[in-house]
Order: structure tokens, then sequence, then C-alpha cells
């Protein structure tokens, strides 16, 4: 008898996985999925070494001649160099105009002023790892610069949409009637509109007021503002599935407020669905950012993002030097087909029924 | 059916004034008074004052409304601010260049997607499914700008096939000339997330039990993707189609920017560059319009590919 007595008490029942444990376990199982992750991490934490200036901090020193070649290309002929250094050589000697010349008996004094200060004339490389554009910076550091600005902004962009959107979401669908159709309307006038008109419409008011804010504020405010549709919707359909549950009305019998049920109760409940959201809007909105930029409504001209070398991208191609577009192009598609790759899987392990 | 025609029309309305709110919003009230917009851009000061009383700047703000809500349903958005151009003329000019890239690919790339998809879902699960999906997905996340560069270059400038860019007074030159390198371009990039998504409708249907039932009584298999499976994958490409349409009345902007094609699309982006308000205005309001419009008329289509649809 004092047997059983001494016998320890059962094991507790192991703690069931809740869902974004199994979701990770799902995820961990997609090898694909995996590597998307990775490379997005990775993208991430780029932008913010680059941020706090850990790297790329001289992006916009001019370091090498115009143009110069990639490392890799070192011999190849750079034209427009040559054509820089020999405007520059041709300024030196000038018609000798010191009879006629006012200025003239002071030229000497002025010339020793000068000398006095220190000019640091940095040696321009011929090289640069990954080329450098029309100013001699060095590519590769501006891409880093360029995927921080636009990585950034989708990000920022795509977080406030989802706020927007879930606020407007929870309200229409958990409070409903009058509400919801307030909501709906409001939708439906966004929704009517074409996505690229719409935008273009807050663009055109942003850049002629300047009342958006300075900097990539008012690029963040017009994606926010004009994205916030989609996420809306499916947090509104999530909120009308679970209204009714059981364990809302049992948070509504102990007390709980109508906002805490919304947001303390429901909202973890349906915060996959966000999620997923996110992700994708992050991916339009880099999109959507480097067409803006490249169009001039974007991040403003003493900033670089991907669209901005796009931009300078067109003419130089022309003239044979490719490496700008192929930085911002290769760097733009890796993360995008990343992201994208990742949102499907994310989709996969967080709803297994909708595989 | 006119009773669910009426009705769709009826809830039309608070959403048409909802855009002109909206809009007028944005412009009017975000926007603020014109002479602060157009500062530097116009320096006629009696041009400003006009457009400063056309608005009714002065007046309050339910009485500017007024003027906006008759400049819609009027079809009299004025003069342009920047070329002083009557905007209704403006409209109606720029739509043919861009009707004359976009309806050609919208033909080209539906077909060619579903024709594509139908291929792609009948070898489907096989190695050369998949490696079409991953050259898809990769094909889908380089930048529009990037394609757009890259083919002006090499087919325009190095290997000189088509016209760098330019547009002529003549439809037929404009098609034969001019539209081929855009309309290329588009269709190429179209392409990929179409094809997906269709293929993604054939799977749909091909795990339905009618095909089963199909294959069970002895169809082939090329007969049960083109007879049974087709016929109602359409009804969701149908609905696909239907968003991209009023797309096709902007254009694509970016493809006329690239190409200098004067059309709607790049007139909405100098508009916005040169802060040309009633412009944007107009376009904007009257595609939400044609898009509330095209809406209704594809939900009325389904009843005829689609006949357990009825209206309610």
């Amino acid at each position: 008898m004092s047997a059983v007595l001494k016998n320890p008490p059962a094991a507790r029942p192991q703690e069931s996985p809740g869902l974004w444990m199994l979701a990770w376990r799902r995820l961990r199982q997609d090898r694909v999925g995996m590597v998307s992750l990775v490379i997005v991490v990775f993208f991430l934490l780029m932008m913010v070494a680059s941020y706090t200036g850990l790297i790329a901090k001289d992006w916009s020193k001019e370091r090498g001649v115009s143009y110069a070649n990639p490392s890799f290309l070192a011999g190849a002929e750079n034209l427009e160099a040559k054509a820089m250094a020999q405007k520059e050589a041709a300024k030196a000697p000038t018609v000798d105009l010191s009879d006629i010349d006012p200025l003239a008996p002071r030229y000497k004094e002025w010339a020793e002023r000068a000398a006095k200060i220190a000019v640091t004339e940095t040696k321009r490389s011929e090289t640069l790892p990954f080329g450098g554009d029309k100013w001699g910076r060095d590519v590769l550091q501006k891409t880093i610069k360029g995927s921080e600005v636009s990585i950034f902004v989708g990000l920022t962009g795509a977080l406030l949409a989802m706020f927007i959107g879930t606020v407007f979401g929870a309200l229409a669908g958990y409070v409903g009637g009058r509400v919801n159709d307030f909501f709906e309307w409001f939708y439906n006038i966004f929704t009517s509109i074409p996505y690229i008109l719409l935008i273009l419409s807050f663009a055109a008011v942003a850049t002629a007021t300047g009342k958006f804010g300075k900097g990539i504020v008012p690029i963040v405010a017009i994606l926010s503002l004009t994205g916030w549709t989609g996420i809306y919707r499916l947090m509104r359909a999530e909120y009308i599935k679970h209204v009714n549950r059981e364990y809302v009305q049992a948070a509504k019998a102990i007390g709980a407020s109508n906002l805490s049920r919304m947001f303390r109760h429901i909202l973890p409940n349906v915060s996959h669905v966000a999620l997923v959201q996110l992700s994708q809007n992050t991916v339009q909105f880099i999109k959507a950012e480097v067409i803006l930029s490249f169009l001039g409504f974007g991040v403003p001209v003493d900033m670089v993002s991907w669209g901005t070398m796009l931009a300078e991208a067109q003419n130089e191609l022309v003239i044979g030097k490719w490496w700008q577009l192929a930085a911002a192009g290769a760097a733009m598609a890796i993360l995008v087909t990343a992201f994208s790759i990742l949102t499907d899987s994310l989709r996969d392990a967080l709803d297994p029924k909708l595989k | 059916m006119t009773a669910y025609v009426i009705r769709r029309i009826w809830q039309m309305i608070p959403t048409i004034f909802g855009v002109i709110l909206l809009i007028f919003l944005l412009f009017n009230w975000v926007g603020g008074d014109p002479a602060q917009v157009l500062a530097g851009k116009i320096s006629n000061p009696d041009q400003i004052a006009n457009i400063r009383r056309q608005l009714g700047v002065d007046q309050p703000y339910w009485y500017q409304l007024w003027v906006f809500v008759k400049q819609v349903f009027t079809f009299d958005f004025g003069r342009s601010w920047s070329t002083n151009e009557e905007v209704s003329h403006i409209l109606l000019t720029r739509v043919g260049p861009t009707l004359t890239i976009m309806v050609p690919v919208l033909v080209i790339e539906t077909s060619l997607a579903v024709l594509l998809a139908i291929g792609v879902a009948y070898v489907r699960g096989t190695l050369k499914d998949r490696s079409i999906m991953i050259v898809c997905t990769v094909a889908m996340s380089i930048s529009f700008l990037v394609y757009i560069i890259v083919f002006q270059w090499l087919f325009g400038f190095i290997l000189g096939w088509f016209p760098v860019q330019g547009w002529s007074e003549s439809f037929w030159k404009n098609l034969g000339t001019y539209a081929p390198l855009p309309i290329m371009l588009a269709v190429f990039v179209g392409l990929a997330p179409e094809l997906r998504l269709y293929r993604s409708f054939f799977l749909d249907e091909i795990n339905q039990d009618y095909v089963r039932t199909a294959r069970a009584k002895g169809v082939p298999e090329k007969r049960v993707m083109m007879k049974h499976v087709l016929r109602n994958a359409m009804i969701p490409i149908l609905t696909n189609v239907a968003i991209y349409l009023p797309g096709v009345f902007v254009g694509s902007f970016l493809l006329e920017v690239f190409f200098s094609i004067p059309g709607l699309g790049r007139e909405v982006v100098t508009a916005v560059n040169r802060s040309d308000f009633p412009v944007i205005k107009a376009v904007t309001v009257y595609l939400a319009v044609i898009t509330m419009v095209i809406n209704l008329l594809v939900d009325v289509m389904y009843k005829f590919v689609d006949p357990r649809v009825s209206f309610k």
C-alpha cells in the first residue's frame, strides 16, 4: 500500500501546443519556406545594419571615377571617365589676361591663402567591387542603402495598412448593423477606384501641397491609406465568424468589455490571417514604391531606393553600364521571390485546411 | 432580371456619391487653395484668380462640393491648369491610343494564358508543370520596370526590330509599328501571374465529382479538359478578367511613359507631375463609374455563362 502512495504523482498531461507552435512546426517541415525565411531575415538584418550605419555608411561618397568598372571587368574601356578626366585637364591653362584683368594683382595673395587650407584630394579608384554610378559612388553600397529604404517603406506601409484594416474590420464585423454598413460603403468607395489611380491621386495631392510630411513619410502614408482594403475584408469576415463563438460569449459572461472582447479575445485568434496579409502587402508595397520612386513621386531625390536606382539605370544601359540595373533588379527580385514563397508557406503552415 | 439591374444601379448611387466626396475631400480640402498649389507653376495672376473663382474657393465647402458635383454630371471639368486644354477634350483624345495598346494586350494575354494553363493543368504534378511554375514565380518577382528597360534597350536599341518609342496619327501605323513592342511586353509580363492563377482554377475543377463521372463513362482525357473542365473554369476566369477590365482604360501607364504613347496613363502621370488637379479628378471619377458599370455587366454575364446563377 505504502508503495502506491510513494509513487510520484502522474506527470502532468503534456501541454498541448498552440496555434503558433503548430504552425512553426509545419513551417520547419517546409524546406523551401525555410530557405525563403532565411533570405527574408537576411534582408531585414541588412536593413537594420544599414540603418544603424554598420554597413554602407558612406554610400554617398564618390570613391571611384565616373562609371567605374566592376572589379571583375577591370580591363573594360571606360569612355565616360576618360571624357571627364579630359574635361578636368582642359580646365587648367587659360588665356593670359593679366594686363587687362583688374583683379590680376590679387591672384597671388588668394592663391597663397587657398594653399593654407588643406584639401585632401582623394585618389578616385578605377574599379569598384560592383562598379560605380555616374558620380563614382559604389553601386554595391548604394544597393544596400536602397534596399534599406525600399524594404523600410514597404514594411512600415504594410504595418500601418494592417493597423487601419484590422481596426476597421474589427469594428465592422464585431459591431455590425449601421457601423458595418458605413465601413462597407467606405470599402466600396476605395475599391471602385482603380488602385493605381487611387495611389496617383494621393500622390498628386502629397507632392503638390507637401501636407503629408517630408522624406519618406508621404509615400508610406499614400501606400497605407490606399492599401488597407484587402486586410479589412478578411478581418471583417473573421470577426463575423468569431463574434458568436462560445469563448467570446464566455468572455462576455465574466464581464469583459466590448473593446476587450474585440482586441484581447478575438484578435489573437484571427491574427494569423493578418500576418499572411501583412507579408503579401509588404511585397505589393515594395513593388509600388519602386514604381512611384521611379516616376519621381516616391522617396525624395536625396535618398536612394531601388526605384531611384532603376530610374538612373535606364540611361546607363544605353551607354553599356549595366551594373546598377543588375544590382537593383537582382536585389529586388531575390527579396520579392523569397517573400512571396514565404507568404505561401506561412499560409499553408497557419491554415492547413486550405492546402 | 430587370429588377436586379435596377436594384444594382440604385445601390451604385451612394458609392458614386462617396467617390465624389472622397475626391473632393482629397483635392479641395486637403489640397487646399489652388493659388498655393499653383504658385510658381502659373505666373499669370489673372489665370489663378479665374481658377479660384471657378472652383468657388472663397465660398463655403458645401458650395464647392456643389460645383464639383455639377462638373461631374455635366462632363465639364473646365480647362487643364497647365495646358489650358479642355479636360473633356483631353480625355476623349487620350483614350484612343490607350485602347490601341490595351485591347490587343487583353485579348492575346487572356487567350494565351487560358491555353497554356489548360496545357499545364493537363500535365499537372510532372516535372514540366513544376518547372513552369518555378519560372513563373521568378518571372513575377522581377520588377516591370526592369522588363521595360531591358526589352526597350534590346529590341529597340540593339536589335532595332521596333522603334524605341513614338506614335503617329494613323491607327494602322500605330498598331503595326509602334504598338507591337509595348503589347509584347505587357503580354509577357502579365502571362506569368495569370498562368499560375488559371492553372489553380483548372486544378480546382479537375478534382470535382462530375470530372470523375465523365472519366468513368469513358470520355477521353482531352475531351474532359476541353469540354467539361474548361467551361466550368471559365467562371472564375471571367471574374478575373473583369477585375482587370477597368485597368484597360488607364492603360499600363508605365508603358505609355516609356514609349511616349499619348494615352490616358501618361496623361495622368504628367498631370500628377504638374499638379494638374482637374485632369486627375476627372479621370478618377469617371473610371470609378466605369469600374462599377463593368462589374454590373459581368454579374449579368454570369447568367449566360453559368445557368445555375439566379438573380436575387
